[in-house]
């Protein structure tokens, strides 16, 4: 097995395990941020002191997991050159301006207002503020605007003209390339992806503390805000999802193929696979559980229409079934799980039993990282499903990495492994300690006049304990 | 008719800059931190960055991101050719830049995070400096693409680097704390300061005088005449700019030894300037040759001359918020 470990498999695990890491943390904190920026709204507009003590709970979390995304992300920008060089070289005129315009427009915002935004609530006075934490919501969201628009570019070229040394060159109108055809869908579903990811965290930690002490009044407040957000947002998702999955079938129809486990052509009705064992050398899927006709209802919504399977796409341009297939039943699967939790939510609501269903709040629990591992086999069955290419249908995967030496890329994805498990699991377990904490019902709602610390809130004395 | 090559250069250049006046300091705190005693002291240095340092590694993506979009053929050679210290550099900057959350985070694992804070700050220091070295020294280019092996970046000249922007940032951050903090840790830091500035003056020259003897190209920069207008003052401003930071230091003041250590560090990117100009791969690649095409040059100039101007005043307003002096507890 260790024979296929040459220097551009490893440099693909290598990129693979850095940006999933990555998105782990964006994922919650473009959620968070934005919740933040509605507790500390609520807290300006009602004066409520709930409002306030979760404000500064979450502030405390967001803190923590926004340093782990800073590090991580920059670790992002120079693994374009490090390690797909040829791609960079070819692509950058096109992608690299995007991605300036990321930094200009979002990371600086993000990155200028967070110190304003954790140590700044005695300089500035709450309005200002305010304003802070409005500004870095604003930037994880520009943020995901142009990295997602430079993806879907690659997954969907439109607007470049090939120069004479193979470069990619950007045609007259950048709108073209910026808005290509499959960024409007990608954005609202991973922006929304990254809200409901948040939503369940929020919601599992109220559930945790309801657990202990049903008339906290912080714990209440964010189960049900969090409730709301799945009881609403989990059906857009799906729908959007499903918006999405018509759109790629358009754009990159191997991919669908790969998702769906279609290897042979229906020329009248596929079936739906619920689920089976793909299996690749013999071009069928084994023990499949099907549901006939209903691929292609959803597809081509005509139960009877032709649909293509991967006989029709040459073997070389073909990408890897089960993973594809897999992930995206895993993502689906937790769409339907949290529009569940969603609902009962909703009955328990209407029964005025919000707070008093020790069911729905262990359920709750459970949900809690359904977020991100959807988050997560989305990606997946986005990026290995658009194997063998780098950009769509014209650069590939093969041809578009660095020339390095295979021990170099093998030692260097072995300490990224070694660190990045480490350090991200220590940061993980001191969020999961701080969301050990019932949110405190009687913390003084005006912010600390004395010490402040690095996130603001945690007084000197209590981390002073002596030498340590 | 504008260049918008040059513009691009003078734009990515000003990004570098950016990053070394900003970060330089920060980075010099964690060098310094294993010095400072456990306690109010730490945490005074760690306060004083702390709101500043992650808009202050922006400008280290700015830098990245730029050479991306305006020379990606630089981009595409340089990454490589620099595999190993720049993810040494990146690992670096991930230990440092979680131990600002995390040592707070956690009292019993404190000295961890500590040493990770200094040991990440120093080895990303010293990567910046091999690269630097490295870049300087010559990289093997063949065709668009990197042809050296992975270790070529190392040598007695990359280390000599490395080592040098170790000791200038140590310096920046000792004069950041002079300025930013009274007391015990005010007295500490002049007492560094007094030691690292003759210390990075012996630097400057030995990576001075050792530079022309590199490439043959270098030399006739400096010796040859017009260069050799600019050697001959060079020495001159070096030495007066480190009498001044001298007294300064000295004489106890607050903000004029970290702005004079600034300007030791101009002075020594105009040298670095007049010695690879108009190249971005000294010797190799000229910006001319690895230039985006003049499209995306546009389109990006739009967007830097529009944002560049309100990154710097929403900038400058952060660090007006944290003004003056901060204390062992913290910022009221
Ligand atoms: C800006 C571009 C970009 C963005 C936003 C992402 N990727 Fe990607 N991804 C690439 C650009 C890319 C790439 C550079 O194009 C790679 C490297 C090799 C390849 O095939 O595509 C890639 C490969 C790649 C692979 C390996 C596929 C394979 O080898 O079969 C995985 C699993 C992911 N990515 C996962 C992700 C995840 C979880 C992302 C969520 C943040 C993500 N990618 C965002
Ligand atoms: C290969 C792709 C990516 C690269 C090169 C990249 C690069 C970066 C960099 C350099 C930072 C640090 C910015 C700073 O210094 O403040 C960062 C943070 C961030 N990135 Fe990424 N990123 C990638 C993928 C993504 C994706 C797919 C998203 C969202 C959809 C995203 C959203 C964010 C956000 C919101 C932050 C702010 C920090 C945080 O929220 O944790 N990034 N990224
Ligand atoms: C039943 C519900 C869902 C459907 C039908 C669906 C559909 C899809 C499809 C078809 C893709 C692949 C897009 C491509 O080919 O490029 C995708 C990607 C993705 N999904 Fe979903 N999805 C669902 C639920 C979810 C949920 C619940 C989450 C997270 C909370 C999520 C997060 C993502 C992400 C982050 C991606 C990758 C980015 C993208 O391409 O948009 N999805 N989804």
């Amino acid at each position: 097995m260790f024979e296929s470990l040459d220097a551009l498999m490893l440099a693909r695990l290598q990129f693979a395990f850095t940006v999933s890491f990555h998105f782990i943390f964006p994922a919650f904190s473009i959620g968070l941020a934005s919740y933040l920026m509605v507790l500390e709204g609520l807290w300006l507009k009602t004066g409520s002191g709930v409002y306030a003590n979760l404000f500064r709970y979450w502030l405390k979390i967001f803190a923590v997991a926004f340093a782990m995304g800073v590090v991580s992300g920059i670790v992002m920008s120079y693994q374009f050159g490090t390690n797909w060089s040829v791609f960079s070289d070819k692509a950058g005129p096109v992608i690299g301006p995007l991605m300036a315009y990321e930094v200009l427009t979002a990371f600086f915002l993000e990155a200028g207002f967070l110190g304003v935004m954790l140590f700044g609530i005695n300089k500035v006075g709450r309005k200002l503020h305010f304003a802070a934490t409005c500004m870095v919501a604003l930037g994880t969201f520009i943020s995901a605007f142009w990295i997602l628009s430079v993806n879907s570019w690659m997954q969907t070229p439109t607007g470049y003209e090939i120069g004479a040394n193979g470069q990619f060159l950007p045609g007259p109108s950048w709108w073209a390339i910026i808005f290509n055809p499959s960024f409007p869908y990608r954005l609202v579903h991973t922006v929304i992806a990254a809200y409901l990811t948040t939503a369940f965290v929020v919601g599992a930690v109220g559930a945790w503390h309801l657990l202990r002490d049903r008339a906290n009044p912080g714990a209440r407040k964010m189960f049900s805000m969090a409730m709301w957000m799945a009881a609403l947002v989990a059906p857009v998702q799906i729908f959007a999802g499903d918006m999405h999955g018509l759109n790629t079938l358009e754009h990159q129809p191997a991919k669908v193929m790969a998702m769906e486990g279609h290897y042979q052509s229906h020329p009248d009705g596929a079936p739906l696979i619920l689920f089976g064992i793909p299996n690749s050398a013999e071009k069928r899927v084994d023990y499949a559980l099907e549901i006939p006709m209903a691929s292609s209802l959803i597809l081509k919504h005509d139960p009877n229409a032709p649909l293509a399977g991967l006989d029709t796409v040459p073997e070389d341009r073909q990408p890897p079934v089960g993973t594809v297939f897999w992930a995206f039943r895993i993502m689906v699967g937790i769409g339907f799980a949290m529009l569940g939790l969603g609902l009962w939510s909703l009955a328990a609501r209407v029964r005025r039993k919000l707070y008093d269903w020790p069911w729905l709040h262990r359920a709750a629990i459970l949900m809690g990282p359904a977020g991100f591992v959807a988050v997560i086999a989305g990606w997946v069955t986005t990026e290995v499903g658009r194997q063998p290419w780098t950009v769509y249908g014209l650069l590939r995967t093969a041809h578009s990495a660095a020339p390095l030496d295979a021990p170099a890329v093998a030692a260097s994805l072995l300490a990224f492994i070694i660190v990045y498990f480490s350090v991200f699991g220590a940061g993980t377990f001191y969020i999961l300690k701080l969301m050990g904490k019932p949110p405190e019902p009687h913390e003084d709602p005006v912010p600390v006049h004395g010490p402040v610390r690095t996130a603001g809130i945690t007084p000197a004395p209590a981390i002073e304990g002596g030498e340590v | 008719m504008i260049d918008l090559t040059i513009v691009w250069a003078g734009i990515i250049a000003f990004a570098v800059a950016a990053y070394v006046v900003m970060d330089g300091f920060d980075l010099g705190i964690g060098i310094l931190f294993p010095r400072f005693r456990v306690g109010a002291e730490r945490d005074m240095a760690m306060n004083s960055i702390a709101p500043v340092w992650d808009g202050n590694e922006t400008w280290l993506v700015m830098g990245g991101g730029g050479l991306l979009a305006a020379f990606p053929l630089a981009y595409a050679i340089v990454l490589p050719a620099l595999y190993a210290p720049l993810i040494a550099m990146l690992l670096g900057l991930v230990f440092r830049g979680v131990a600002f959350e995390f040592r707070w985070r956690d009292p019993a694992h404190r000295r961890f995070w500590d040493f990770a804070f200094s040991a990440g700050s120093i080895v990303a220091t010293l990567a910046q400096g091999i690269v630097l070295g490295a870049l300087l020294q010559g990289i093997t280019v063949e065709g668009r693409a990197y042809a050296g092996g992975w270790w070529e970046w190392l040598s007695p000249f990359s280390i000599a680097t490395g080592v040098s922007l170790v000791i200038g940032y140590a310096l920046l951050g000792a004069c950041w704390l002079i300025w930013k903090t009274h007391g015990a840790l005010h007295d500490q830091a002049r007492a560094m300061a007094r030691f690292l500035l003759p210390a990075l003056l012996v630097a400057i020259a030995v990576i001075s005088a050792w530079t022309p003897f590199l490439e043959g190209r270098y030399y006739q920069r400096w010796f040859e005449w017009p260069g050799v207008l600019a050697s001959a003052q060079m020495p001159l401003l070096v030495a007066l700019t480190g009498f001044l930071a001298w007294r300064a230091i000295g004489k106890g003041r607050d903000w004029s030894p970290f702005v004079l250590t600034l300007l030791l560090f101009g002075l020594s990117m105009i040298g670095l300037a007049i010695s690879i100009w108009p190249d971005v791969i000294p010797g190799r690649i000229s910006i001319w040759e690895a230039a985006a095409p003049e499209r995306s040059q546009v389109f990006m100039l739009i967007g830097a001359g529009i944002m560049v101007p309100i990154i710097l005043a929403y900038t400058i307003w952060a660090y007006w918020v944290f003004r003056g002096k901060v204390d062992e507890t913290g910022y009221h």
